[in-house]
């Protein structure tokens, strides 16, 4: 970590003031190499301070650059940030006027990985910052302040503390095996305290799932025949709520259509035309890539024609989407009911008419019921905050089956300690109490650039 | 006849120095051992017992490895027992009452028939050190012993002090000297004295117990050693038993009206006490909610003439340091000992012991080449930690002396291991008792499997003789065998199958399984699995079979996580490095680790203080540092 690093840490072509971050003990020296302005090196740590940014005597941009020295910096090394005034392509010709001069492109997340090895922050707290930034509502970001403030670190070590009482419990009776006054822990004590202990851990999973879903919103797939008024829903929607951002590029949204604002929630609404019986080959692979979304999709419409009666199609979609949350708009209204509504007993059924729309309050209300979203708008947010302390919670989960199994077999007190304290050590890794190789790559691999 | 110059000088003749002089004269080297009373060699000044959870293993890791103290042991044994047979194989240990008059004779006579090993009466007060190279000792009356290695097994002699009450006598607990000068010679070289305490109970009088009141607690009813020698030299069916009472509140409000009269509570004593042992003083004040505390009366020996233990009973959990009128109305309170006679009081002892981070893994000092310390004066308590350690640096001085490398045990491979890498990576603030909690991986480190894990190095070393080595050869053999036998035959659905599984609880067969197979079920053991086949083969044989079958899982999954320590284990950390140099180490971070100067970076991970950011940027230096050469 000797060298001087730098990126663009502002999201790219939106905005009037793009910023360039550079970290490291050379950034005062190469920033004042460029810029015509007070000598850099001479002015007092955390100033900003006003001039131009030049390549030679080419003047790239009028800038302010601030100058914060370590260690009370971000990163703890010295920071210089240059805040850009003119868009995509001069922003990008800071950036490279700084590499040329010295300063090395930083890799996904460097920023936040030098903050973190410097010790200026643990695991949880890094990973909220990255969330921070990436936070749409202020649901989101009142999640992302609060994990940063260490309460996903002491939710965790809370529970945590639970299993350790147990573990000790456990191994007091291992060593000290002839103190007859202390309580010995069988295995029917275990038993409850250990579905005890997973029902409290299923919680904060499902409300941590939640949690995920203020942050990175209801991903919402709009699905029926061509024709049933599927697009005109989509429309209305888009309009209405007026979309706050459109095509998205991302590995997972690549193919969201848009995204709309519902109680502080954005349902990321995913474009799937085509869902049609075809003998096209192109069209083909298409419609399967639509259908496999089915299963990733937190929420998925149904729209059919109410005038009609259900299609072979219309039938196969509705099997597909049964144990789905899932919602079924009857659209057209307005025209005569032939659906057979005796098929749809399991479903929750919203109605619909095609001209003025009338019902997609209806639906809005539906989906708000589904997600329980008025009791998330108001509820403390203090959960696991993203996928890598979530799917660890759910392997600490699956040890407390383990447990479980253990004890149906009728094993012995000392094998089914090891699985306790596989859960205990795998819960102490998602505040990085424990230490393994693997976690501090495989985190900062998926941070993007930027604070 | 004592010479002038040995190749190993051991100081201190107690379970430490007694494993040490032994491993390094069974290596054929001259070796002295200087002991301040030779009658009170391998004493056993604490509780007549050896093993336990945890330290059981240990002996057995010390038999393994071809160390004496299981064999001694099992000859004076008086009441055998296995504990937490009912918990799972990994945490089952052995435990012995012993008869102290037996034990150190037996020792005695082990040390006197090894031809290399001299033994000698005196204290040494001096260290010959020349260019940090240990030269040998001094004695008290000015004697210069040359050496090219000394092993320190001090026990509780360096400025040992015995407190009851306010009064404070120097020396031993059985008015032995003890050592002014060594403590601070130590000092002199760089060595950090630390100063620590530990305590003992009453002895009373057997004839005087009213057993009437008091509940029994016998042995086991089978054959049980701690040597895989297998010699048995006690009689199961005439033990010696031990009885259990409890304090009442008499006992207690009599502690607590005299608590300041206590050598602890007065503010009699310098040194800091175990706790995983504390006094009786500090149990009712620490868990003063408690109504009673259970006492095990507990044998000292049935050589009735033995001076010092002949009629005497060991009140275990009743340690204290109160004055002697009081521990008089404190044994009077307690059921069954209304008229008890106390035969010697209880006492508190303090005494000098070094920072075991000074320590390189094989127990050689950082400071000075060619000395090795072992036992409390390294921060443990316990006889069995003690030997653990001495035979380590016995079999590492003599390494040292062959030119070659150490033995250095692995966390994964032995107690013995968990037990030097904790001393010398984190220290000891009070005296450090092995747990069985303080092994990652004790599902590998079982009673039963002590000679699987170490008998090769014991081979390996020189300990273990050729003859002792087939038997284990031919054990492993039969254990493949057996393996064989157990993948090769099936059990097929017949109704005579069925109906016995049945009768034992298991579920019936649909189709043929083999017999590996169905041991693996947790309801079948290897005797049901005899219904089947005939396996004539020793019990201990068919014992690892059935363990490493029906907890394959576990243990496959224990070996697992080991391996990625081992990883670890195996990043090297070089001696010249310079943690100064490395930027953005966290500051208490970077003085552990000068301080400790970690062999890997396994070990680094382990220190306290050390965060695993720290580790992340010390790797990174460290790949780095290996880029640039």
């Amino acid at each position: 970590m000797n060298d001087t690093i730098a990126a663009i840490s502002t999201a790219l072509g939106v905005g009037a003031i793009s910023i360039v971050r550079m970290s490291g003990k050379d950034s005062i020296s190469i920033a004042n190499s460029i810029f015509s302005g007070k000598d850099l090196e001479k002015v007092a740590t955390h100033t900003i301070n006003y001039g131009f940014i030049k390549d030679n005597e080419e003047v790239i941009d009028e800038v302010l650059v601030s100058v914060m020295k370590a260690p009370h910096t971000y990163t703890t090394e010295d920071i210089v940030e240059i805040n850009c005034h003119g868009g995509i392509t001069t922003t990008n010709k800071v950036l490279e006027t700084l590499l040329k001069h010295g300063a090395r492109l930083a890799e996904p997340g460097e920023f936040t990985k030098r903050a973190f090895l410097n010790g200026r922050i643990d695991l949880t707290k890094s990973e909220a910052v990255m969330d921070l930034l990436e936070s749409k509502t202020e649901s989101a970001r009142k999640l992302a302040i609060n994990s940063l403030q260490g309460k996903t670190a002491l939710l965790v070590d809370n529970f945590r503390d639970k299993i350790k009482q147990l573990i000790s419990s456990i191994e007091v009776n291992i060593d000290y095996p002839e103190y007859y006054d202390i309580e010995v822990v069988t295995l029917e004590k275990i038993k409850e305290e250990t579905a005890s202990m997973k029902q409290e851990l299923e919680t904060i999973i499902n409300e941590s799932e939640n949690s995920k879903i203020i942050k990175n919103g209801i991903d919402t797939l709009i699905i029926g025949r061509p024709n049933v008024g599927k697009s005109s829903i989509l429309n209305k929607f888009l309009d209405e709520e007026k979309a706050i951002v459109t095509d998205i590029a991302g590995t997972t949204r690549d193919i969201v259509e848009g995204q709309v604002m519902l109680d502080n929630i954005v349902l990321n609404i995913i474009d799937t035309a085509g869902i049609r019986q075809t003998e096209d080959k192109v069209e083909k692979i298409g419609v399967e890539k639509s259908l496999s979304l089915i299963d990733k999709a937190d929420l998925i419409i149904v729209v059919l024609n109410s005038n009609e009666k259900l299609t072979l199609e219309d039938q196969e979609l509705l099997e597909k989407t049964k144990n789905k949350n899932t919602i079924v708009v009857l659209n057209k209204n307005d025209l005569e009911r032939n659906i057979e509504l005796d098929k749809l007993e399991d479903y929750t059924l919203v109605s619909t008419n095609t001209n003025d729309l009338e019902g997609i309050d209806t639906l809005k209300d539906k989906i708000k019921e589904m997600f329980n979203l008025e009791q998330i708008s108001t509820k403390d947010y203090n959960y696991l905050t993203n996928v890598r302390q979530i799917s660890l919670a759910k392997n600490a989960y699956q040890k407390l089956i383990d447990v479980e199994t253990g004890l149906k077999e009728n094993l012995p007190v000392d094998m089914i300690e090891i699985d306790l304290r596989d859960c205990f050590d795998i819960l102490g890794q998602i505040t990085g109490k424990t230490y393994s190789d693997e976690i501090i790559d495989n985190l900062f691999e998926r941070f993007c650039v930027g604070k | 006849m004592i010479k002038m110059k040995y190749e190993a000088i051991v100081v201190g003749g107690g379970h430490a120095g007694c494993e040490a002089s032994l491993a390094i004269a069974r290596k054929n080297h001259k070796t002295l051992l200087i002991t301040g009373s030779i009658e009170n060699i391998a004493d056993m000044p604490c509780n007549p017992a050896i093993g336990g959870p945890a330290k059981g293993i240990v002996v057995r890791e010390i038999d393994a490895l071809g160390g004496e103290m299981g064999k001694n042991a099992d000859k004076a044994a008086i009441q055998v027992k296995m504990l937490n047979t009912k918990k799972g194989p990994a945490v089952q240990a052995l435990r012995a009452q012993e008869d102290k008059n037996i034990y150190p004779k037996e020792m005695l006579k082990t040390l006197k028939q090894e031809k290399n090993l001299d033994i000698k009466e005196s204290l040494v007060e001096d260290l010959m050190v020349e260019d940090n190279k240990i030269k040998g000792v001094i004695l008290e009356d000015g004697t210069k012993i040359e050496a090219d290695v000394v092993v320190l097994t001090t026990g509780t002699y360096l400025r040992g002090m015995i407190l009851v009450g306010a009064n404070k006598t120097p020396g031993g607990p059985h008015g032995e000297r003890d050592s002014k000068f060594l403590s601070t010679k130590l000092k002199e070289l760089g060595f950090n004295i630390l100063r620590l305490k530990t305590g003992t109970p009453p002895r009373v009088d057997k004839s005087t117990i009213d057993y009437e009141k008091t509940s029994l607690e016998a042995g086991d009813d089978r054959v049980l050693t701690f040597s895989y020698d297998n010699k048995v030299y006690y009689d199961y069916k005439e033990q010696t038993p031990c009885h259990l009472i409890y304090t009442n509140d008499k006992t207690h409000q009599i502690i607590k009206d005299h608590l300041k009269e206590s050598s602890m509570y007065g503010g009699y004593v310098e040194g800091i006490g175990p706790r995983y042992c504390p006094s009786i003083e500090d149990k009712v004040v620490r868990f003063s909610d408690k109504e009673r505390h259970q006492l095990f009366l507990e044998p000292e020996s049935n050589v009735e003439d033995d001076p010092n233990y002949g009629n005497t009973i060991y009140v275990q959990g009743f340690s204290t340091s109160m004055p002697e009128n009081i521990q008089e109305e404190m044994v009077h309170s307690l059921q069954g000992l209304e008229h008890a006679k106390i035969i010697k009081y209880a006492y508190a002892i303090e005494y000098d012991a070094i920072d075991a981070k000074q320590l390189k893994q094989s127990l050689e000092s950082k400071l000075v080449e060619g000395l090795y310390t072992a036992g409390q004066i390294n921060g443990t308590s316990g006889y069995e930690e003690a030997a653990g350690q001495g035979l380590i640096a016995g079999i590492n001085a003599a390494l040292k002396l062959e030119g070659k490398s150490p033995l250095i045990l692995k966390r994964n491979e032995s107690y013995i291991g968990v037990l030097i890498d904790d001393l010398v990576t984190k220290g000891v603030k009070d005296p450090y008792r092995l747990l069985t909690s303080r092994a990652e991986y004790r599902l590998l480190l079982r009673h039963d499997n002590a000679d699987m894990r170490l008998r090769d190095y014991g081979y390996q070393v020189g300990l273990i003789n050729e003859e002792q080595y087939q038997l284990f050869n031919k054990k492993k053999q039969d254990i493949e065998t057996v393996y064989k036998i157990l993948k090769e035959n099936k059990v097929t659905p017949k109704k005579e199958v069925n109906e016995y599984l049945s009768s034992i609880d298991s579920s019936t067969l649909k189709d043929g399984i083999t017999l590996y197979d169905l041991l693996k079920r947790p309801e079948i053991s290897i005797e049901n699995i005899k219904h089947f086949i005939r396996l004539d083969y020793d019990d201990e044989v068919l014992e690892q079979v059935e363990i490493n079958t029906r907890y394959q899982g576990y243990i496959a999954k224990a070996n697992k996580e080991a391996e990625k320590m081992l990883d670890l284990e195996n990043k090297k950390i070089p001696d010249d490095i310079d943690y100064d140099k490395i930027p953005n180490i966290a500051s208490e971070a970077r003085q552990k680790l000068n301080e400790i100067k970690p062999t890997t970076i396994a070990q680094a991970l382990r220190i306290s203080g050390v965060n695993p950011a720290d580790i992340s940027i010390l790797m990174v230096y460290l790949k780095r540092r290996g880029n640039d050469e």
